[in-house]
C-alpha cells in the first residue's frame, strides 16, 4: 500500500493544511449569518482580529522562524522602529515604513555579521 | 446587429478590486513574502506546484510556513495539523468582522464561500481601508477581485522564489522573512480609526509575548480573545458614558 511521495504530499496538504486551516473561515461563514455591520458582535470581533494579529507581529518579531532567528533581537526591534517612524514622516506612506526597517534590517545585520 | 450589453456591475467590481490591489503595498509584500516561503519550500525539497497548490488551499503564510518546515521535518501529521490549525484562528474574527461588510439583506450563503476563502491578513487589512469607499452592491465582486490578484501575487513570489532560492543568500531570505510583520504592523497601525482599534493593537502586542514568552498553550488565542474582549469593553464603556 505505498503511494508515491508525490500523492502523498498532496495528500498531506489536504489532510494536515487545508482542513484545519479553512475550518476557521466555514466557522466564521456561519457564526455571522444574520448579523449586520451595526451588531455590537461585528465590532468584537474586529477588537479580537486587530488584537490577535498583534499577537502574531509580535511572536514572529521576539521568536522569528529560520534565517530570520539569526540576526539579533536589539536589530529587529530597531527596524521595526525605524520602519513606524518612517511611516509616521512620509505622509503616512506603507510603503515607505516596510522600505526603511528593511533597509535598516538589512544594513545592520550585516554591520553585526562584518 | 445588436450593441454589446453593457458591463455587468459586478464584473466592473471585480476589475475595480484587482485594480486596488495593483496598487496596494500589500501586493508586493505578498510578492517578497512568497519569496521566502519558497526559498524555505525549496530547502526541504517541495515542488513549485506543491507551493502554488497550498497557497491556493490554505492562503494563510504563517499556516504555510508550519506546514512546509514541520512536514520538511517529518512531523507527525497530527502535530502538524494541530499546530496549522492553533496558527489558523485569527481567521475566524476576521471572517466574522467582513463578511457583514460584504452582505446584502439578499446574498445567498454560498456567495459568500468564495470572499471567506480569500480571507487573509493582507485581504483583511485592506478590505478594512477601502470597502467603506465602496457601494454595497459592488463589495462583494470588490473583495473577490482584491483576493484574487493578492493570491496572484503570491504565486508571482512563488515562481520568482523558486528560480531565485538556490542564489538568495541567508540574510535576503531573513529580510523577506520579515516583512511579513513590518507590513501587518504599519498597516494596522494605519487602519486604528477607533480607541478601541488602538487598545486592541497596543494590547494585544504587549500581552502575546507575555504568554508566549510563558509557553501558555493557545497564546495567540487568548490573547486574541483577552486583550480584544478588553478594548472592546473600554469603547462600550466610554458609549455608556457619553
Amino acid at each position: 500500500m505505498s503511494a508515491s511521495p508525490e500523492l502523498t504530499a498532496y495528500a498531506l496538504l489536504l489532510i494536515v493544511g487545508f482542513l484545519p486551516n479553512e475550518v476557521w473561515r466555514v466557522l466564521g461563514l456561519v457564526a455571522v449569518r444574520g448579523l449586520n455591520e451595526e451588531s455590537e458582535i461585528f465590532l468584537w470581533a474586529r477588537a479580537v482580529a486587530t488584537a490577535v494579529l498583534a499577537a502574531v507581529i509580535a511572536k514572529i518579531v521576539l521568536f522569528p522562524p529560520g534565517t530570520l532567528a539569526a540576526v539579533p533581537l536589539a536589530i529587529r526591534l530597531g527596524a521595526i522602529a525605524c520602519g513606524l517612524m518612517a511611516f509616521l514622516l512620509v505622509r503616512r506612506s506603507v510603503f515607505a515604513g516596510v522600505l526603511a526597517a528593511e533597509a535598516t534590517l538589512l544594513l545592520g545585520a550585516s554591520i553585526w555579521q562584518g | 446587429m445588436q450593441a454589446d450589453p453593457p458591463p455587468s456591475s459586478s464584473s466592473t467590481a471585480f476589475l475595480a478590486g484587482v485594480r486596488a490591489a495593483c496598487q496596494s503595498v500589500m501586493a508586493y509584500v505578498l510578492i517578497g513574502t512568497y519569496i521566502g516561503i519558497t526559498a524555505l519550500a525549496h530547502d526541504f525539497g517541495f515542488s513549485m506546484w506543491w507551493v502554488m497548490a497550498s497557497t491556493m488551499l490554505v492562503w494563510a503564510g504563517p499556516a504555510q510556513v508550519i506546514l512546509i518546515s514541520s512536514l520538511g521535518v517529518g512531523a507527525a501529521p497530527l502535530e502538524v495539523a494541530l499546530a496549522v490549525c492553533l496558527s489558523s484562528a485569527r481567521l475566524l474574527p476576521m471572517v466574522m468582522s467582513l463578511l457583514p461588510m460584504l452582505r446584502q439583506p439578499d446574498t445567498p450563503t454560498r456567495k459568500l464561500l468564495l470572499p471567506a476563502h480569500l480571507t487573509a491578513v493582507s485581504m483583511w487589512i485592506e478590505c478594512q481601508r477601502l470597502l467603506p469607499a465602496v457601494p454595497r452592491h459592488n463589495r462583494l465582486a470588490f473583495a473577490n477581485g482584491l483576493g484574487a490578484a493578492f493570491m496572484a501575487a503570491a504565486h508571482l513570489g512563488t515562481v520568482i522564489g523558486f528560480y531565485l532560492a538556490s542564489l538568495l543568500p541567508p540574510l535576503l531570505t531573513a529580510g523577506m522573512l520579515f516583512i511579513t510583520p513590518v507590513s501587518f504592523l504599519i498597516s494596522t497601525t494605519r487602519n486604528c480609526r477607533l480607541l478601541m482599534d488602538w487598545l486592541a493593537l497596543a494590547l494585544g502586542l504587549a500581552v502575546g509575548p507575555l504568554l508566549a514568552w510563558q509557553q501558555v498553550g493557545l497564546d495567540i488565542l487568548w490573547t486574541g480573545l483577552g486583550a480584544g474582549t478588553a478594548a472592546y469593553a473600554v469603547h462600550r464603556l466610554r458609549e455608556a458614558l457619553k
